[in-house]
């Protein structure tokens, strides 16, 4: 036996870096896996099932610590207006506390990292992909140069995920049930400044913790320690996005695809198409007007085989039309999901298509997305 | 016969003359929650080595490969509808295939259970 494909691993030469939990993770008896140049928990001794099935059902803990925080400010006025430059999101309109999805562009509409944006005040609190954080952070530094000033906040970031998230981070910070999807506001934990952000990556009610470096492991341990909470990996973390439809940078989007292309307009306002001044603005503006080669949709197999990222999509009578980009099983869903890349004409919900799995063609039907139900608490 | 096994972490068990084949229990372990098997068909001829099953968990596919060369008489049906038998017997009742061995001197090749339990050692 041989494992062929790992989705959540990928190897990286050289030292691992380790989050502030690093040594809670051991501790609890996690399995640690190279991801994003760090050592990572990929599943916990309850496995990916368990994992996966006690985030949509109670709540799980996440340390997302390798991702990126900073905080841009700019030298006079507004920067959400001046991080407009860099993204198709709207930032300039976004109200006090207020948290949105957008991407990193190049000129070619292309995706160079998604990511949160949060307001206070003139300033922006930004969080994005660990593997993409030293060039984010790069290409903000060059491209905003003598006009904003951006700090890399070195903080640790904890998830809490799923329905009783509430109920359980309410007795530490009860800041926390003021807020409704897509909102932070900073707080306290015994003593120590806590940005809480009512989000996630998982399609639950949740929050993102994030916190002192030096103080994560002891907010980890309150958090443990309530009954209805446990450790949940990468693995759980990978098949809880997917079942929820959401992006994984550098699979379902990267450089070769455009927001349009990813089914992600709705996170670009009418304004900034409008105003066509983001960048690659005319090229996603001209695939919304005159069709586009490829776009990103939900694929739902029959039977119980799972389609891997980079599985052939054909159509029913056998051209190649496509790619696989995320596809495993998911275990809320009960069987196997992808999502991936087809023209579209081939994207209506229900198209009947094939996946080419081991030299076999599998049916498969274009799906909606999300596959499961998101349970957000909307305002 | 006790249960011989492969650097790739597959036992078999000879009953006359057929043998047996399934994943060891560190497979299992390694690979997590077990959510898809295909086992092959009676009848196809594989030479040891090649790819003769698939496993899956929720993160990974995995090829089990032919601890010997020989014809598969039977796959394990149960998995197709219960894949985490697997993970529940991975040294019993969630075998893979069944083989009528082609050459019962390639099994003086792998490993015997102390050796494996050696192996296994050396790898964590």
């Amino acid at each position: 036996m041989n494992a062929q494909i790992d989705i959540v691993a990928d190897s990286v030469a050289g030292i691992l870096k380790r989050t502030p939990l690093h040594a809670l993770h051991v501790k609890l008896g996690a399995k640690m896996v190279p991801f994003a140049g760090y050592d990572m928990p990929v599943q916990y001794p309850l496995g990916v099932m368990k994992e996966h099935a006690q985030t949509r059902q109670k709540a799980g803990l996440f340390d997302v610590s390798h991702m990126g925080q900073a905080k841009l400010t700019a030298h006079e006025g507004d920067a959400a207006v001046l991080f407009e430059e860099l993204v198709p999101g709207g930032i300039a309109t976004l109200k006090e506390g207020r948290i949105r999805y957008t991407q990193f562009t190049n000129e070619h509409g292309g995706i160079l990292d998604d990511l949160m944006a949060t307001r206070f005040g003139d300033t922006l609190w930004l969080v994005v992909n660990a593997a993409c954080k030293d060039d984010d952070f790069a290409h903000i530094a060059a491209k905003l140069e003598g006009r904003a000033t951006l700090e890399i906040e070195q903080r640790a970031l904890l998830a809490l995920q799923g329905p009783l998230a509430e109920a359980v981070l309410a007795a530490l910070m009860p800041a926390c049930q003021e807020l409704v999807f897509m909102q932070s506001v900073w707080t306290e934990f015994q003593g120590t400044e806590v940005l809480v952000s009512r989000c996630g990556y998982t399609g639950e009610d949740g929050y993102e913790l994030s916190i002192a470096e030096d103080k994560a492991v002891g907010l980890a341990e309150a958090l443990l320690a309530h009954e209805d909470v446990e450790p949940i990996g990468l693995g759980a973390r990978d098949s809880l996005r997917l079942e929820a439809g959401l992006c994984l940078y550098g699979h379902d989007i990267d450089t070769n695809t455009t927001s349009a292309e990813a089914d992600l307009m709705w996170s670009v306002p009418k304004r900034r198409r409008a105003a066509a001044d983001f960048p690659g603005a005319d090229v996603v503006n001209a695939q919304l007007a005159d069709g586009m080669a490829k776009q990103r949709v939900g694929i739902l197999p029959e039977g119980r085989a799972p389609a891997r990222e980079g599985t052939e999509i054909q159509s029913a009578t056998g051209e190649t039309i496509g790619t696989v980009t995320s596809g495993g099983f998911g275990p809320t869903l009960g069987g196997p999901l992808a999502m991936g890349y087809v023209p579209p004409a081939y994207a209506a919900v229900g198209t009947e298509i094939q996946l080419i799995v081991r030299g076999k063609a599998m049916p498969a039907r274009i799906a909606a997305m999300p596959f499961v139900r998101q349970n957000y608490k909307k305002g | 016969m006790s249960k011989k096994f492969t650097k790739d972490h597959e036992w078999i068990s000879l009953d006359g003359d057929v043998a047996t084949v399934g994943i060891t229990d560190y497979a299992q372990a390694q690979l997590g929650d077990v959510v898809f098997v295909e086992v092959p068909e009676a009848g196809k001829q594989v030479a040891k080595g090649d790819d003769a099953a698939v496993v899956e968990s929720v993160k990974a596919a995995s090829e089990v490969y032919a601890p010997v060369s020989g014809e598969v008489v039977e796959g394990n049906g149960e998995l197709e509808g219960n894949p985490a038998l697997v993970n529940e017997d991975a040294d019993d009742s969630g075998w893979f295939f069944k083989m009528k061995l082609a050459d019962a001197g390639e099994l003086d090749g792998l490993m015997d259970e102390a050796a494996y339990a050696d192996y296994v050692k050396e790898l964590d």
